[in-house]
């Protein structure tokens, strides 16, 4: 058997639609995994898995960790504040030490484009991209598609709307691979000055005012504002933002269709969306949380099993099929 | 080389006699239903678990609880294999705890499944005892493990292969064995 995914996860862009179905497949009986009284499989017993942030996160860390945990895999957290990161040590350096200890995975969230690709061409570990500057952020779009199959049924021909800072955001851009790739419509929505020029030849849709997204979305998925964008110029001001583009409960009376509201997290409650509209009826912000878990178990189960020198090396007597 | 060579073990009409014999030997081990539930191992295993039920109403009046459970992620040989794409689901009917469980799957062979079974049963509850049903046994086994229940036994190497069919997965009932398939 040939690795199901190759020996890293960097992002959507790579994965064939069929891989990206498989994750999601793998996904569903993990759900069930986390509803038992002990929520523990022994599927990556022995496994080390480092989880390396080099990047201020709590809800990927965690949910990381969580996963990890419900494999039986043992997981060590490197934070760069107080490590040798912090003495000038390289990544790579980092790395090759980590691996010395003979570790078997490593989840990297680093602040540079490139980071987790650069790593998993160095390491014989498997590496998992928990975000890379603007890159990618690949089982955050893994979640959110899963999500919008749970709540709609599918993703083929789903109207999705990306709303806000689509410039900076590597949440859009694996979004956007993914959910082409599996044949949603996809638009974005936000500040002329967050909007990268020529995001179009992505197959997306650039709508210019969230009424217009409101009115065509089947689904908006509210990217988080960061604050120091309002520093660096990109919009006048937090307020100016919110009444431009802020969703509010308002604007979302005037969905001519049921309208389902994800938000990656953390949210800014009253910048980019209403606190009314984040805990009501439309929102499936925590069924995002709960399938993010799921979600990387799959991740990390497929790639745990998947090097194919240890495929091949097995190509012994085999196992019953039946058995 | 020789060609593969089929022969069919179990009929239609010979599973369904099996299916009753196991259903009668199932009552007797549990002294009758009351603590009894059955469990298939995904996914031939659920749909026999289902006759079986079915088979113990028609002769008790009560359908006994059923539960599926799928063993793929406590397999020892993911490292050696890989995993398994897909995953079929688990579902068991409340805590287990007290209870007499049955696992019933189609083939039993090296015993791995089992194994496997039997450790995550053990994150379920604490049946008061775990019994093991199986449609065929086809020797060759690698743990000290031995069915309860067995509809049909049949002597197999190393390179057969022992396929079942049932109607609600296949379309039709029917055990065959394929001498020589693999190497």
């Amino acid at each position: 058997m040939t690795a199901v995914l190759g020996k890293d996860l960097i992002g959507l862009e790579r994965l064939s639609p069929d891989q990206i179905r498989l994750i999601l497949d793998t996904a569903e009986p993990f759900k069930e995994v986390s509803e038992r009284l002990i929520k523990k499989v022994p599927a990556l017993r022995g496994k080390t898995i480092v989880n390396l942030f080099f990047e201020a996160s709590t809800r990927t860390r965690i949910s990381f960790e969580f996963a990890e945990k419900r494999l039986s895999a043992d997981t060590v957290n490197v934070a760069t504040t107080g490590s040798a990161v912090q003495k000038g040590e390289t990544l790579v350096d980092t790395a090759k030490n980590l691996e010395a200890m003979r570790i078997d995975m490593v989840v990297i969230r680093h602040a540079s484009s490139g980071a987790a690709q650069f790593l998993g061409d160095r390491i014989r570990s498997n590496v998992v991209n928990a975000g890379d500057g603007k890159h990618e952020h690949p089982t955050q779009a893994l979640l959110d598609l899963l999500t919008i199959r749970d709540k709609l049924g599918r993703i083929e021909g789903v109207k999705v709307c990306l709303v806000g800072d689509i410039l900076h955001s590597r949440v859009a851009r694996s979004n956007i691979w993914g959910l082409t790739k599996l044949g949603a419509q996809v638009a974005v929505c936000g500040p002329h000055s967050l909007m990268p020029r020529g995001i179009e030849e992505l197959g997306v849709t650039v709508l210019r005012r969230v009424e217009e997204a409101i009115e065509w979305a089947d689904v908006l998925n509210v990217l988080r504002l960061q604050l120091e964008r309002m520093e660096a110029g990109f919009i006048p001001s937090l307020r100016e933002y919110y009444r431009v583009f802020g969703v509010t409960v308002e604007r979302l009376a005037k969905a001519p269709r049921a309208l389902t509201v994800m938000h990656p997290g953390p949210m800014n409650r009253g910048v980019e969306i209403d606190s009314r509209v984040a805990d009501g009826p439309h929102s499936v912000i925590l069924d995002q949380v709960t399938n993010g878990v799921a979600v990387r178990m799959a991740v990390l189960y497929l790639l745990a099993g998947g090097k194919p020198e240890l495929a091949d090396a097995a190509k012994g007597p085999a196992v019953g099929g039946t058995d | 080389m020789s060609r593969p060579e089929r022969t069919t073990i179990l009929d239609a009409r010979a599973l369904s006699r099996a299916l009753q014999h196991m259903a009668v030997a199932v009552l007797e081990l549990a002294h009758g239903t009351d603590d009894l539930v059955l469990i298939g191992i995904q996914r031939r295993g659920v749909e026999l678990a289902e006759r079986i039920a079915r088979l113990i109403e028609k002769e008790k009046g009560v359908l006994v609880p059923r539960g599926a459970l799928d063993i793929t992620l406590y397999r020892d040989d993911l490292q050696t294999v890989g995993p398994k794409p897909v995953i079929g689901e688990t579902r068991l009917p409340g805590d287990l705890t007290g209870k007499h469980a049955v696992i019933v799957d189609d083939v039993l062979y090296t015993g791995r499944t089992v194994r496997a079974a039997l450790d995550e049963l053990a994150d379920f509850g604490r049946p008061k005892r775990i019994s093991l049903c199986v449609l065929v046994d086809r020797g060759g086994r690698e743990l000290p493990i031995q069915a309860d229940v067995v509809g049909k036994t049949v002597k197999t190497g190393p390179g057969d292969v022992v396929e079942v069919q049932v109607a609600e997965l296949d379309g039709r009932d029917q055990v065959d064995v394929v001498r020589g398939s693999r190497q």
